[in-house]
């Protein structure tokens, strides 16, 4: 079973909260993915609208643990600042650490990441780190105290799917007891399924979901891609090879002499 | 005096954060604020004094992934 900072899951699956067409939609799709957490965020609060109010009633009805996010912090301090507001609105320790270094693609700022996870984990935080594959990096946020490590597999909302696999199976090779889940870049259930297969933990999903013609069914397949990708896992994949192996015996051929 | 909310500038007879946000509009929301880039807890609003100038961050749960 899934264990994050001790709390166990029975889902692989995590969901995002944004971009989906309605909130009704939302609220379909994570009954669909059967997601047990799910990531949100804050945001300005007009005092005449306020939006805030509406969808956290939506989020504590779906009886779901909440991963709140830093999404658009650029500096160590705008991310440290943003977390101590999350926990305190939200009530949680976790916290979805995001310090964003490039936007086009959204890559994160390793060294102001490593400085804000030292910094937050020291205050009690549980930091589940949005970073790359890169090992030394992933080494250095496990020395800053993180327990759980986020890699992306494409730019946000790319829908690429995992960009550099060799990189990424060595971030699992050399932590094999780290608790891995691939953030952002999915964009089709199998993109989800292959991550696991790879030994990966755990996905978080977003905008492929949010974004498809038909979220709840969406939701759906990523729910059933990511089993069949954990027990895929489980089973122990062949190794691929070059040269073809036939499948039927060969002994006892017809029309062989 | 004039404080900066939410990157807008609005007037405030109020002297310290709590009585500003009710005064604002924001009484009974669910919401986490800053002063000046600094978090300022729930319980800390109403011993926190404005000054003429100040930015107040007014934030509250919202989407996010």
């Amino acid at each position: 079973m899934l264990q994050l900072y001790g709390t166990r899951l029975t889902s692989r699956l995590l969901l995002g909260s944004a971009r989906y067409p309605s909130p009704a939609v939302l609220a379909e799709a994570v009954r669909a993915s059967a997601a047990q957490v799910v990531t949100v965020s804050l945001r300005r609060e007009s005092a005449g609208e306020r939006a805030g109010q509406g969808f956290w009633s939506l989020i504590r009805e779906l009886d779901v643990r909440v991963l709140p996010n830093t999404a658009g912090c650029h500096t160590v301090k705008e991310a440290v600042t943003t977390a101590h507001m999350a926990r305190e609105v939200f009530g949680t320790p976790w916290i979805k650490l995001e310090v964003i270094g490039e936007d086009d693609t959204l890559q994160p700022d390793v060294f102001g990441l490593t400085e804000a996870a030292r910094v937050l984990t020291g205050e009690g935080f549980e930091v589940f780190p949005y970073t790359t594959e890169d090992l030394v990096v992933a080494e250095r946020l496990l020395e800053a105290g993180c327990r759980v490590l986020m890699p992306w597999g494409a730019p946000i909302g790319s829908g690429r799917g995992l960009n550099n696999l060799f990189g990424l199976a060595a971030l699992r090779a050399h932590f094999p007891e780290v608790p891995l889940i691939i953030d952002a870049g999915l964009g089709v259930p199998s993109h989800a399924a292959q991550a696991l297969e790879l030994g990966f933990d755990a996905v978080l999903v977003n905008t492929a979901i949010a974004q498809a013609r038909d979220p709840v069914q969406m939701a759906h397949a990523f729910a059933q891609a990511v089993t069949a990708g954990h027990a895929g896992r489980l089973a122990g994949p062949i190794a691929a090879r070059d040269m073809a192996a036939p499948s039927t015996p060969v002994i006892g051929t017809a029309f062989r002499s | 005096m004039k404080i900066l909310v939410n990157g807008a500038w609005r007037e405030t007879a109020s002297a310290e954060l709590a009585a500003a946000l009710e005064e604002l509009g924001y009484g009974g929301a669910v919401v986490t604020t800053a002063l000046n880039g600094e978090f300022v807890a729930a319980r800390a609003r109403e011993r926190t004094p404005l000054a003429d100038g100040d930015r107040v961050e007014v934030l509250a749960p919202m989407q996010g992934g």
